[in-house]
């Protein structure tokens, strides 16, 4: 049996940041009312995790919960375990309504490490980036360039980012040229 | 260039994140509708100088549809509101007033 | 002539030489020099040829406001025309040449327009070239071109490198003169978040160069403390070399940053645009200094009596052995005063004030320099540089009083602060009568989305010249615009400045007052645009009133200064021929950007292959290697063909066509929209969004659906599959998807909002792979896993399972009349399954085809295509498919529009298919269907037209399908279709499904 592959190959780039493509990651995505404390008890059963709060990211395990809408969650987890997810998920959540659907394959998600990975992404985002301003914990949607994505901070100096699976090359092609050496602003500091 | 508060996930979200839906709060005529409201309701539109009701997508953010109370003359913001509703609550209406005392729904 | 000083320059290190060019000829400077100051240096005082009459013209100003030294800098790909030598600063290897003239600077044919220049008035254009109207394309402006304007444009790409960068901030502060600096000091010590950008690559303006002292020490220590201490705060940024460029709506702000300009081809950015969110921004952008209008005032060696001081002080250069200074201020003094201390001589000072004092004119007189009250300068001697001027009595008509030899004439006609960046956004502006300038009203400051002002002007921007006032106001301005934001830490110190204020200027708009035609014709305005007092004042003569119109008809203020030295000056000229205040005639609107910025920086990152986003399939580098040829569908790039070795396009398609219909091939089908809707509404749902009835649609089936707007228009077509009770899997058209979604939770969030019903975009999730062809089931029973009998797996059906070790999803649709499955695959793994089935059936031949192929073979069976057969005006039943649009639903999404008048007349346009009578001619798309008859503006009548036109391999003959008026009438009917030479091919009148009408090869 073949295994699948991302659409960029483990590609990766070192400059002023490190580009990095995330590799393979199991993505389920729910559609439900977060507000709803039956889902809620229902999600947390599955993942051992709290739904986190508006534009949070919360964690169980190897499972990171991130907050996409009032309505939207999308969970990561290991590729080979998103099935065993979505069963779990699926069968909490039974006589709610709810949709939950495997979409590992629909997004890729791209590894910024580095000194600087703010300015990097505040070459492309409309967000204000600035310490203190956005933090480890906090999931963004917005735009980079003008490719649709989803971002947050691991840490100063690590941060991932998730596009859909098609744009993801361009994307890359995009973070790679905006963190090139000598090329970062130094505003924040 | 516009920042709209997203009422849904609380971002202050600048126009380029957003993708603008026209005049709010337009009745649907559907079958059974006479022509004249039918025309109305495809093609009139207002666009009033001043005080203005707008339907507004966070496009690019949570994709949520949400309603602006916005002065097309000064761009004020005067609130967002949940798309869900067929008027403006109070609470928009009471910051339309408090901003501009001589301005009236229109009907 | 200009030279360098033996001794000085504040900005200047004598021990860097720089070496650069000028037309050519090699020059040296220092670092530090900018490239105007360096050319004067060198004696090179004439540095162009003015836009109109081709004037020699020299070196003005010393800062952004420069409106003559214009030079093009660089070479080939990096050549920029209209760069402004003041505000360039030199770096070794520069090169730049001067613009509009020929055959060279010194000696310029185009000079001769100087001499006709009564023939040249304000609105000439308008007058002269209104007929005939041929002549202006294809003689007068041609020829008007190549005379007249700016430098030429870059014919090859630019090898340098933009981006943007988006900052937010509480308070930006625009400009880092003492004025800036202090506000940005005291907001940034309330606890605010400041951004302060400068344009020069030095903080302090010309405080050094004046001599201010603050608290008691000198400008240049007491600007470095307030950097050092700014420096120092976490939430303090200072940028130079960095302008703001415009303001715009909810304080919106953009900066120009030339971060690489000194070291091209280098730096790793050219240019950065900064699209900064401020809650406040205060402008400390300073003044700028009104020149004199008198006859030949646009000589090379008259300048600003401030940049006459700056070249002295900054860079060590005398503009001359001779300089009279003529002023109508205080502020002149300090030129003469900067010129005697440099050890050049002030022949005199003309003051057009008929009793000029204090200090500083006390200080001048104390030098021994000649001072001359109520004078001014009738006209200026020498042609290519002055030479002298001639002095008359500022109150008369001109009568020469004495001749006085000098090098440099400096003016000095008050100053303006420059209210570009308050007025953007619509901050407005109030006449100042004591001062003579327009300044801010803090008033009427541009608002934000809070409905506040956004804006706050410190310094000389405010109005105030002197400095002791100017820093009150920074400081204030600093801290009211923190305050306003929530910071706030107490009332700060303001600093104390030494001296007293100027005394007041004269209001001095014609010199002398009494000018007559003769002068007022050689005075100009506009150095720029050629624009001389008789300009204006013929255009008030002839009628304008508006200072818009104005400004269009007499080309005042308008190129790369925008008026920076002229408007004041030309808004007086107008406001007395009309006899009207100056406030009434009021300004021509500020626009953004303050200085002309790189469009470079304006394209930022979007360039080469980041210029627009390419969306690429899982398979994406297979059809890349095999060698596919692209075309684009939305975003996607999709394979067109695969020519193999020398094979045409043409021939590429026909046989995988041929090969498809009789053995097997293989389409990557990826970019088909997929989008799930789910929920116990879901039918419900679907029902109002599909013309078709879907909710009577079996769990496991497909239904071809369509999707209208709300005007009854179709916009978009797939198969809709039923994957459970509640829970439904809609194909869109590639690159539909995105709409589709869109449009799908338009109606669920904002109309339907009651119905239970979650939707996905799932689109990218899978790949989906087509195997069509009368051998496609063989194959994939090869590859095994799964029952895709005809009993298992009938047409219009679905099975999940396992093929060849991937789970896949199967439906048996066809979009070109054969046995067709399509496979959906999680697109980790669609490259693997495309490449087995490649592997399997290569024993039956089997074929990758691409979207030609595809377009050609659902066309021999008549199906339409979203955006071929369809353009936003037809409905589904101009295209036969009103079987689709349910009679039973009491709603759907376009049910009420199809009921109009218009929707329902028979004459409008239906689909056909068309066979030429000549087999071989392919009609071309778009064609019209003509009646022979001529409509009303005697063009001829159509019928119809053209919708999709192939070469059908498998019929081997044209095949067309059209859309023509009351088609469906017509069977049989042969048509003309007019080509485009002129001829006439005659086609007929067919049904559109041109194979296998009983839908037999995919039965099977």
């Amino acid at each position: 049996m073949s295994e699948a592959v991302t659409a960029l190959a483990g590609a990766t780039y070192e400059g002023a940041v490190t580009v990095a493509d995330g590799g393979l990651t199991g993505m389920v995505q729910l559609r439900a009312d977060l507000a709803d404390a039956a889902v809620a008890t229902a999600v947390k059963a599955a993942t051992g995790a709290d739904l986190p709060d508006r534009r949070r990211i919360s964690a169980a395990k190897e499972q990171r919960l991130l907050w996409m809408s009032p309505d939207e969650l999308l969970i990561l987890t290991d590729h080979g375990a998103a099935p065993d997810l979505v069963k779990r998920l699926s069968t909490e959540l039974t006589g709610q309504h709810a949709l939950v659907l495997d979409l590992s394959d629909a997004r890729s998600r791209i590894r910024l490490s580095g000194q600087g990975v703010r300015e990097v992404l505040a070459k492309g985002a409309p967000v204000d980036l600035a310490p203190g301003r956005f933090e480890p914990g906090e999931v963004r949607r917005t735009r980079i360039g003008q490719i649709a994505a989803a971002f947050w901070l691991l840490s100063e100096t690590e941060a991932e980012v998730i596009c859909f699976r098609s744009v993801a090359p361009f994307l890359f092609d995009w973070l790679s040229t905006a963190a090139r050496p000598g090329s970062l602003p130094g505003h924040f500091r | 260039m516009l920042i709209l508060r997203c009422p849904y996930c609380g971002v202050d979200a600048e126009e380029t994140d957003l993708a603008p839906g026209g005049e709010a709060h337009l009745t649907r005529h559907g079958p059974g509708s006479d022509d004249a409201e039918f025309r109305d309701y495809l093609f009139q539109r207002r666009n009033p100088r001043g005080v203005h009701f707008e339907r507004w997508r966070h496009a690019f953010g949570c994709g949520k549809w949400f309603h602006a109370a916005r002065c097309t003359q000064t761009l004020e913001v005067f609130g967002t509101y949940s798309a869900q509703c067929s008027e403006p609550p109070e609470e928009i209406m009471t910051a339309i007033r408090t901003r501009r005392p001589d301005w009236e729904m229109p009907a | 002539m200009s030279s360098r000083l033996a001794t000085g320059g504040r900005r200047i290190d004598r021990s860097k030489r720089l070496s650069f060019s000028f037309n050519g000829t090699k020059l040296t400077g220092f670092e530090g020099d900018t490239l105007a100051s360096a050319l004067l240096a060198n004696g090179q005082d004439l540095v162009g040829r003015s836009f109109k009459y081709h004037r020699p013209r020299g070196i003005v100003a010393a800062g952004a406001e420069e409106p003559n030294a214009l030079v093009a800098l660089g070479q080939g790909d990096r050549m920029e025309p209209n760069q402004r030598a003041t505000i360039t600063e030199l770096f070794d290897g520069l090169s730049a040449r001067s613009q509009n003239h020929w055959p060279s600077l010194q000696f310029d044919i185009g000079a001769i327009n100087a001499r006709l220049s009564r023939f040249l008035p304000a609105g000439f254009y308008y007058k002269t070239f209104m007929q005939p109207r041929a002549a202006w394309k294809h003689l007068f402006e041609p020829v008007i071109r190549k005379s007249a304007g700016l430098g030429p444009a870059p014919t090859q790409g630019d090898p340098d490198r933009y981006e943007y960068f988006y900052a937010h901030t509480d308070v930006l502060v625009a400009g880092g003169g003492i004025a800036g600096l202090a506000a940005a000091r005291a907001a940034a010590e309330a606890g605010a978040r400041v951004l302060l950008v400068e344009q020069d690559s030095r903080f302090g303006g010309r405080s050094a160069t004046d001599g201010v002292v603050i608290d008691g020490t000198d400008a240049e220590a007491w600007v470095a403390e307030q950097v050092a201490a700014l420096s120092a705060m976490p939430n303090v940024d200072l940028r130079l070399r960095t302008m703001a460029a415009g303001v715009y709506d909810h304080g919106y702000v953009t900066l120009y940053e030339r971060a690489g300009d000194r070291d091209p081809g280098a730096a790793p950015v050219r240019h950065r645009l900064w699209r900064v969110r401020a809650g406040r921004t205060v402008t400390a952008t300073g003044a700028i200094e009104r020149p004199i209008s008198f006859a030949g005032n646009d000589r090379p060696g008259v300048m600003l009596a401030s940049a006459v001081r700056d070249y002295i002080d900054l860079y060590a250069v005398s503009p001359g052995d001779r300089t009279v200074v003529v002023t109508a201020t205080d502020d002149g003094y300090r030129t003469a005063l900067a010129v005697r201390d440099a050890g050049l001589d002030v022949p005199a000072v003309l003051d057009t004030r008929p009793d000029p004092k204090g200090p500083l004119v006390d200080a001048v007189r104390a030098r021994g320099i000649r001072v001359e009250a109520g004078r001014g300068i009738a006209k200026v001697r020498g042609t290519r540089r002055v030479t002298g001027v001639d002095i008359c009595a500022q109150a008369g008509e001109g009568a020469v009083i004495e001749h006085v030899p000098c090098e440099c004439v400096a003016m000095a006609g008050g100053w303006s602060p420059v209210v570009h960046l308050w007025s953007h956004c619509g901050g407005k502006l109030l006449w100042d009568e004591t001062a003579h300038h327009f300044r801010p009203d803090p008033d009427r400051p541009p608002t934000g989305a809070d409905g506040q002002g956004f804006a706050v002007t410190a310094g000389t921007a405010s109005g105030p010249m002197d400095t002791g006032a100017a820093l009150a106001d920074a400081v204030e301005a600093g801290h009211r615009a923190a305050k306003a934001l929530g910071h706030d830490k107490g009332a700060p110190r303001i600093p104390q400045a030494d001296g007293t204020a100027d005394g007041p200027p004269a209001a001095v708009w014609m010199m002398p007052h009494g000018a007559g035609p003769e002068l007022r014709g050689k005075a100009f305005l506009d150095f720029q645009n050629d624009v001389k007092v008789s300009d204006v004042q013929l255009a008030a003569q002839e009628g304008y009133q508006s200072v818009e119109h104005t400004k269009r008809y007499t080309t005042l203020g308008m190129a790369t200064d925008q008026g920076k030295l002229s408007n004041i000056n030309g808004l007086a000229i107008l406001s007395d021929s009309l006899g009207a205040p100056i406030p009434e005639v009021g300004t021509t609107t500020f626009r953004p950007p303050y200085t002309p910025i790189s469009l470079g920086a304006v394209a930022g990152e979007a360039r080469g292959s980041l210029f627009k986003p390419v969306r690429r399939t899982p398979i994406h580098d297979w059809h890349a290697d095999a060698g596919a040829v692209w075309e684009p569908v939305g975003d996607w790039r999709r394979p067109y063909c695969y020519p193999k070795d020398e094979e045409s396009h043409r021939d590429a398609v026909n046989r995988e066509i041929t090969a498809t219909r009789s053995g097997v091939g293989l389409l990557d089908a990826s970019t088909l929209g997929k989008i799930i809707v789910s929920g116990p509404d879901a039918a419900a749902f679907l029902d109002l969004t599909y013309t078709n009835m879907m909710s009577s649609l079996k769990v496991g089936r497909c239904r071809y659906g369509l999707m209208c707007t709300e005007n009854g228009f179709l916009f978009d077509d797939g198969v809709v599959v039923r994957l459970s009770e509640d829970s439904f899997l809609c194909h869109t058209t590639s690159g539909g998807s995105d709409r589709v979604h869109a449009w799908m939770e338009e109606w669920l969030q904002t109309e339907w909002w009651d119905l239970k019903v979650w939707t996905s975009n799932v689109t990218e999730q899978f790949g989906q792979i087509a195997i069509v062809g009368p051998k496609a089931r063989s194959v994939l029973e090869r590859l095994g896993g799964m029952d895709l009998s005809a009993e298992a797996l009938p047409f219009m059906a679905m099975a999940e399972g396992t093929l060849g070790g991937i789970g896949v999803r199967i439906f048996r649709i066809s979009f070109s009349g054969e046995l067709s499955y399509e496979i959906a695959v999680p697109a980790g793994r669609a490259r693997a399954l495309w490449d087995m089935l490649l592997a399997e059936g290569a024993a039956d031949g089997i074929t990758p085809y691409g979207t030609e192929a595809l377009h050609v073979m659902r066309a021999e069976k008549g199906y339409i295509m979203i955006g071929d057969e369809t353009d936003g005006t037809v409905i589904p039943q101009d295209l036969n498919l009103g079987w689709a649009v349910s009679k039973k639903k009491s709603d759907f999404i376009g049910k009420r529009a199809m009921e109009r008048s218009a929707l329902t007349d028979p004459d409008r346009k239906q689909l056909v298919g068309l066979e030429t009578e000549d087999p071989a001619l392919v009609l071309p798309d778009g064609a019209h269907a003509v009646s022979g008859q001529t409509n009303r503006f005697g063009q001829q009548e159509t019928l119809g037209h053209v919708t999709s036109t192939y070469w059908s391999p498998t019929l081997n003959r044209s095949i067309a399908m059209a859309l023509v008026s009351g088609g469906s009438r017509r069977m049989g009917e042969t048509l003309d279709f007019s080509l485009e030479d002129g001829r006439i091919a005659k086609a007929r009148v067919v049904d559109p499904v041109f194979l296998d009408k009983d839908g037999e090869r995919q039965n099977v």
